[in-house]
C-alpha cells in the first residue's frame, strides 16, 4: 500500500475494485465502512456483488477481465471533462501526452459493451473518483489475469491523472491476501531479486551481499514457480525445497503440479500439517505455527510487526528458522544466530528499506518501511515528496481480452476467490471447528436466472468441467454474481478449484489467470 | 497546560482531555464498565454509561469520563462519597445479576467480580430472575442477556467499529440487555468477528468452548502477537496458561486498533490440533515413516550434496512462503543463494 491503513478516514472517495474487503481482509472493510459512514463516496467494480456493495454510492458489475477498458473509460472521462490535477502532472509526471492518446479511443460508449456495464455509470464513476481525494483499493481480482501487471499500471495511470500519489487519503492500495507475501518479497523470496528488491546483477549490491554473506552469490537469473514445475516435469529441476506453502492446492491446474512433483528426484516439504503436497515429499519436516515461534511479519502496509511465542511446538517440531540455520551449517556456511533478533539485525545491514528497523525498535509498535536509519520513525505514506523515481511516468497500457474464453465445449467463465470463514488451502482454518460449521465445503455461486435456464436446483450436486480438468460440487444460488459467470472458492481439496485453472501467464511478472476459466456444467449423479 | 489538585497533589496535566484520561495518566485506576478509547472522538445516537468512573471534583461527584479538565481543578478520585457512589452502583446491578460466580466461564475475567470484591459488595441472594433465553446459536460464542449489564459496549462496537450492527439494547420486565437484530445471531447478518465478546466486560458475551480452562484464568499471561491470516496484520493478544493458547483477543494497538474478524478472533484453534507434525518423517518403501531429526538432516544433505555432484546448483529449486516470518524467508532465499548457489527461489506472492 501506498498508504497506511488508518488513512483510510481521509478518503473523500474510496474505489475499490477486484477486492472483497469485507471478506478477504475484514478489518479493513470495517475501516471502509466507517469512512463511508462519516461521509466517503464509495464505488466499487466488480463482477460479483459484495457486501459494501449494498453502501456504494455506485456499483458496477462489469465482465470478468475487463478491468483495464473500464479504467481506461474512466480516466478517457476525467480527461474529457477536465477533471484531470493539471497541476501534478505537470510537476510530477511524464509521458502524459502517450496516455492521452492512448485513452482516447476509450470512450464510455466503446467501453460499455466490453465491460457489459451502460456507458452513463462510467461517466458516473470517474466524476465520483475526481470529486475528492481518493483512495483505490484493489486485490487478486486485478492481478490474477493475464494482464494483471497493466491492470496495476493503470490504476496508477487513474491516480496519477489526479493527482491521488504521496497524498493523505489518497494512494493506490493493494490488499495482500497472505500475512506476509509483503515479507516473502521484501526478503527476497524470488528468483529475480534479493532483500528490498535489489537487483544481485548491480556490482554494488553484489559486493555488499558478498561481504555479509562471505562468498559468491550466483548471478544466473532464477525460475519463477511456473518454470519450475516445468522443469521438474521434464526433469531438469530434481530437488526441490518446499518451506510453509501447499502449490497442491493453492497452484493452477493441479494435476500438472501433481505430476511435477512425483517426477522430482527429491522434494523436501516443511509444514506444520502433512498437507497434499507434504504427502508426496520424500522428506517432512515438522514446523511450527506462528505462535510457538519469534520473528516478524510485513503487512500489506509495509509495516513490520513483531510475532512473538506464545507457546512450545507440539513434539519434536522445531522452529523454521532453526532447521534452516541447522541445514545451512551442515551444508558449509557457519553463520549462528542465537535468535531470529540476529537474523533481523542481518537483514537490516544488507536491506536499505529495513535499515533501521530492530527488535527492540518494534517492541511496542511496528514501523513502516521504508525505515533508512535506526532514528527515523517510518513512512506511512510512500512517494509523499514527489514520485521515487523523480517524475512518476505514465505507461499507457490496452485492454486485451483474456486468454481464456468461452468456447462451445466450455460456455460458461469461472472465477474464484475466499470467502470470510476460510484462508487458503485450509490446512489451518479447515482444523477449526466452528470455521468448517459455518462453511463446511466447497460450492460453487450460480445466479438463479442461469440456474433455472439450466434447470438446477439450489444445492444439486455438479460436475464442472474445464480443459484441465474436472471436479463436483455443489450449486449454490447467489442473485449477486453476473448471469454468465460462476464464483467458487478455492479453499476446498474436495471440489478443488484449482483443478479447472489454467496456467496462462500475465507476460510481466508471471502470475496466472487463476480467475478466468472457461467451463461447463452437468449434473452429478453419485 | 492544566494545574490541578489530585488527590491532595498538585499535578500538571499537559493536554486537555477528560478527566478520566488525565487520572489514567497519573497511574490512578478509574473503574468503569462502559468507556473505550475509541469512542471519544465518535459519536453514538444513543449515549450509555455505567456512572463508575465518578469521582469528586471540587466538592461535587462528576462522571470522569465525560468531564474535561480545567485549571485549578481539586480532584478526589476515591473519597468517602466516591466510594460511597460506585458502592450503589454496583448494589444495584447486583441485585439484577446471576449469582453465577463459581460456574461462570468468565470468572476471574470479569469486571463486575473485580469490581464487586473490590468494593466489598457481597451478595447470596437477589431478584435475578434469569428469565431471559440464551443465544446459542453462533458457533463461535453465545449470548446470556441475563448476564448483561447495559453497559452499551457491544452496541457500539458492533454498529461503529465493526459496522456491522447486529446488537442493540433493549428493556424486558425492567431489565436493560443486549439484544439481536434478526430472530438469533445464526439468523443475522452477524459476521462472527467476536468484536464485541472481546469488549463486553462481564459473561453475557462469552466465547464458547473455553470451559475447564476456567482455573487457569488467574494465571494465564498476554502475549502479543501478529495474526497469521492475512495482509492486514492484525495485532492479537493471546492469552496462555500452562503451555496451552485459552483465547485470543485484539491488542488496542496497531493497525487493527482493538479489532479482529472471526480469523483472528477464533481462528488459532489450529495450533493445538493433533494432526500436527510432531516428528520429521523419511519415506521407507514408499510410505512416509517417522525418523529422527539427526537422521532427516543426514538423508538431506546427502541427498543435496549428490546431486550437488551430478547435476550442479540448477537442478534445485526452493519455494518460500508468504505465511513464513521474514527471518525464515531470509534465511531460507540465503540457503539456496549460498551453499547451494541457485536464484531458483520463488514463493506463491503470485496466488
Ligand atoms: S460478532 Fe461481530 S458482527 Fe457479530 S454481533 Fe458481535 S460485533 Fe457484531
Ligand atoms: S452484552 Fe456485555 S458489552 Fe453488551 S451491553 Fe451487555 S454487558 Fe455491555
Ligand atoms: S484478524 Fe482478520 S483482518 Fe486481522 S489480520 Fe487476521 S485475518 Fe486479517
Amino acid at each position: 500500500m501506498t498508504n497506511g491503513i488508518e488513512d483510510v478516514e481521509n478518503a473523500e472517495v474510496i474505489f475499490v475494485i477486484g477486492s472483497n474487503p469485507r471478506e478477504n481482509h475484514p478489518v479493513i472493510g470495517a475501516k471502509i465502512k466507517e469512512a463511508k459512514r462519516n461521509g466517503a463516496r464509495l464505488i466499487i467494480a466488480d463482477p460479483r456483488k459484495i457486501d459494501l456493495s449494498n453502501e456504494s454510492d455506485l456499483f458496477v458489475q462489469l465482465k470478468l477481465g475487463t478491468n483495464i477498458a473500464l479504467i481506461n473509460g474512466m480516466i478517457h472521462v476525467i480527461i474529457e471533462e477536465g477533471l484531470e490535477d493539471k497541476e501534478y502532472i505537470e510537476t510530477h509526471t511524464e509521458n502524459y501526452r502517450n496516455l492521452k492518446a492512448v485513452v482516447e479511443k476509450y470512450t464510455p460508449e466503446h467501453v460499455a459493451p466490453i465491460c457489459g456495464v451502460k456507458a452513463d455509470e462510467i461517466r458516473e464513476m470517474a466524476r465520483i473518483y475526481a470529486s475528492g481525494r481518493a483512495s483505490i483499493f484493489y486485490a487478486m481480482g486485478i492481478t490474477q489475469h493475464k494482464t494483471g501487471t497493466n491492470g496495476v499500471i493503470s490504476l496508477s495511470n487513474l491516480a496519477q491523472v489526479c493527482g491521488n500519489i504521496g497524498v493523505k487519503g489518497g494512494g493506490i492500495n493493494p490488499l495482500r491476501g497472505q500475512n506476509n507475501v509483503q515479507g516473502a518479497c521484501d526478503m527476497g523470496g524470488l528468483p529475480d531479486v534479493l532483500t528490498g528488491s535489489q537487483d544481485y546483477t548491480n556490482p554494488g549490491v553484489k559486493q555488499l551481499f558478498e561481504e555479509e554473506w562471505g562468498t559468491k552469490i550466483p548471478q544466473k537469473p532464477g525460475l519463477t514457480i511456473p518454470e519450475i514445475m516445468d522443469g521438474a516435469c521434464s526433469n531438469t529441476i530434481k530437488c526441490l525445497f518446499i518451506m510453509g506453502e501447499n502449490p497442491m492446492l493453492s497452484d493452477p491446474d493441479m494435476n500438472h503440479i501433481r505430476h511435477a512433483l512425483d517426477s522430482l528426484d527429491f522434494l523436501i516439504v516443511q509444514d506444520i500439517f502433512l498437507t497434499e503436497t507434504a504427502e508426496r515429499a520424500h522428506v517432512v519436516l515438522p514446523a511450527r505455527a506462528f505462535a510457538e515461534k519469534d520473528g516478524t511479519f510485513t503487512n500489506t502496509e509495509r509495516r513490520v510487526q513483531r510475532v512473538r511465542k506464545a507457546v512450545d511446538g507440539p513434539g519434536e517440531s522445531r522452529e523454521d528458522w532453526l532447521i534452516l540455520m541447522e541445514l545451512m551449517n551442515r551444508l558449509g556456511q557457519d553463520r549462528k544466530y542465537a535468535h531470529p533478533g540476529e537474523i533481523m539485525d542481518e537483514i537490516a545491514r544488507v536491506t536499505p528499506q529495513y535499515r533501521g528497523i530492530s527488535y527492540e525498535r518494534i517492541a511496542k509498535a511496528g514501523l513502516q518501511w521504508p525505515v533508512p536509519h535506526k532514528e527515523h520513525m517510518g513512512t506511512p505514506i510512500l512517494h509523499a515528496n514527489g514520485p521515487i523515481r523523480g517524475k512518476g511516468y505514465f505507461c499507457a497500457v490496452e485492454y486485451e481480452p483474456s486468454a481464456e474464453q468461452v468456447s462451445a465445449n466450455f460456455p460458461y467463465l469461472l472465477t474464484n476467490g475466499r470467502n470470510l470463514y476460510h484462508y487458503h488451502t485450509r490446512t489451518m482454518t479447515g482444523r477449526v471447528k466452528e470455521l468448517n460449521e459455518k462453511s463446511p465445503c466447497s460450492y460453487v455461486e450460480i445466479n438463479p436466472i442461469t440456474l433455472r435456464k439450466l434447470g438446477f436446483e439450489d444445492g444439486a450436486k455438479v460436475k464442472i468441467t474445464s480443459a484441465r480438468g474436472h471436479i463436483t460440487t455443489r450449486v449454490k444460488a447467489y442473485e449477486g454474481i453476473m448471469e454468465e459467470l460462476f464464483f467458487m472458492p478455492f479453499h476446498f481439496a474436495d471440489g478443488a478449484a484449482n483443478v479447472l485453472t489454467g496456467t496462462n501467464l500475465d507476460e510481466k511478472c508471471g502470475i496466472p489467470e487463476l480467475k478466468v476459466s472457461a467451463v461447463n456444467i452437468e449434473p452429478a449423479f453419485a | 497546560m492544566f494545574e490541578v489538585i489530585i488527590n491532595g497533589q498538585k499535578t500538571i496535566i499537559r493536554e486537555e482531555s477528560s478527566v478520566l484520561r488525565a487520572l489514567t495518566g497519573e497511574g490512578i485506576q478509574v473503574p468503569s464498565f462502559c468507556y473505550d478509547e475509541r469512542f471519544i472522538n465518535r459519536h453514538f445516537p444513543e449515549e450509555t454509561d455505567c456512572g463508575l468512573c465518578v469521582v469528586e471534583i471540587d466538592g461535587k461527584l462528576e462522571k470522569s469520563c465525560s468531564t474535561v479538565i480545567s485549571d485549578g481543578m481539586v480532584i478526589l478520585s476515591d473519597s468517602d462519597k466516591v466510594i460511597e457512589r460506585r458502592k450503589s452502583i454496583l448494589e444495584k446491578i447486583i441485585e439484577d445479576h446471576p449469582l453465577d460466580c463459581i460456574v461462570c466461564d468468565k470468572a476471574g475475567g470479569c469486571k463486575l467480580q473485580d469490581y464487586c470484591y473490590e468494593y466489598g459488595i457481597e451478595k447470596s441472594s437477589n431478584s435475578c430472575l434469569e428469565a431471559l433465553p440464551v443465544d446459542g446459536s453462533s458457533p463461535f460464542f453465545s449470548i446470556d442477556p441475563n448476564k448483561c449489564i447495559a453497559c452499551g459496549k457491544c452496541v457500539k462496537v458492533c454498529g461503529y467499529l465493526q459496522n456491522t450492527n447486529i446488537l442493540f439494547l433493549t428493556e424486558t420486565n425492567g431489565k436493560r440487555h443486549v439484544a439481536v437484530n434478526g430472530e438469533t445471531l445464526r439468523e443475522s447478518a452477524c459476521g462472527s468477528c467476536g468484536n464485541c465478546v472481546s469488549v463486553c466486560p462481564v459473561g453475557a458475551l462469552l466465547p464458547k468452548g473455553i470451559s475447564g480452562t476456567r482455573a487457569d484464568r488467574w494465571k494465564t499471561e498476554t502475549v502479543q502477537t501478529t495474526c497469521c491470516y492475512c495482509g492486514v496484520g492484525c495485532q492479537i493478544d493471546l492469552k496462555v496458561a500452562e503451555n496451552k493458547i485459552l483465547g485470543a483477543g485484539p491488542a488496542a494497538s496497531g493497525p487493527n486498533d482493538g479489532l479482529l474478524c472471526v480469523k483472528g478472533k477464533f481462528g488459532y484453534k489450529f495450533i493445538g490440533h493433533s494432526d500436527r507434525l510432531k516428528t520429521p518423517l523419511i519415506r521407507q518403501n514408499g510410505q512416509l515413516t517417522e525418523a529422527t531429526w539427526d537422521e532427516a538432516y543426514a538423508l538431506i544433505t546427502e541427498k543435496i550434496s549428490g546431486l550437488m555432484a551430478s547435476d550442479g546448483p540448477e537442478a534445485f529449486a526452493g519455494l518460500t512462503s508468504a505465511r513464513c516470518t521474514n527471518e525464515e524467508n531470509y534465511l531460507f532465499q540465503k540457503l539456496f543463494r549460498t551453499v547451494i548457489g541457485t536464484n531458483n527461489i520463488d514463493h506463491c506472492a503470485r496466488l
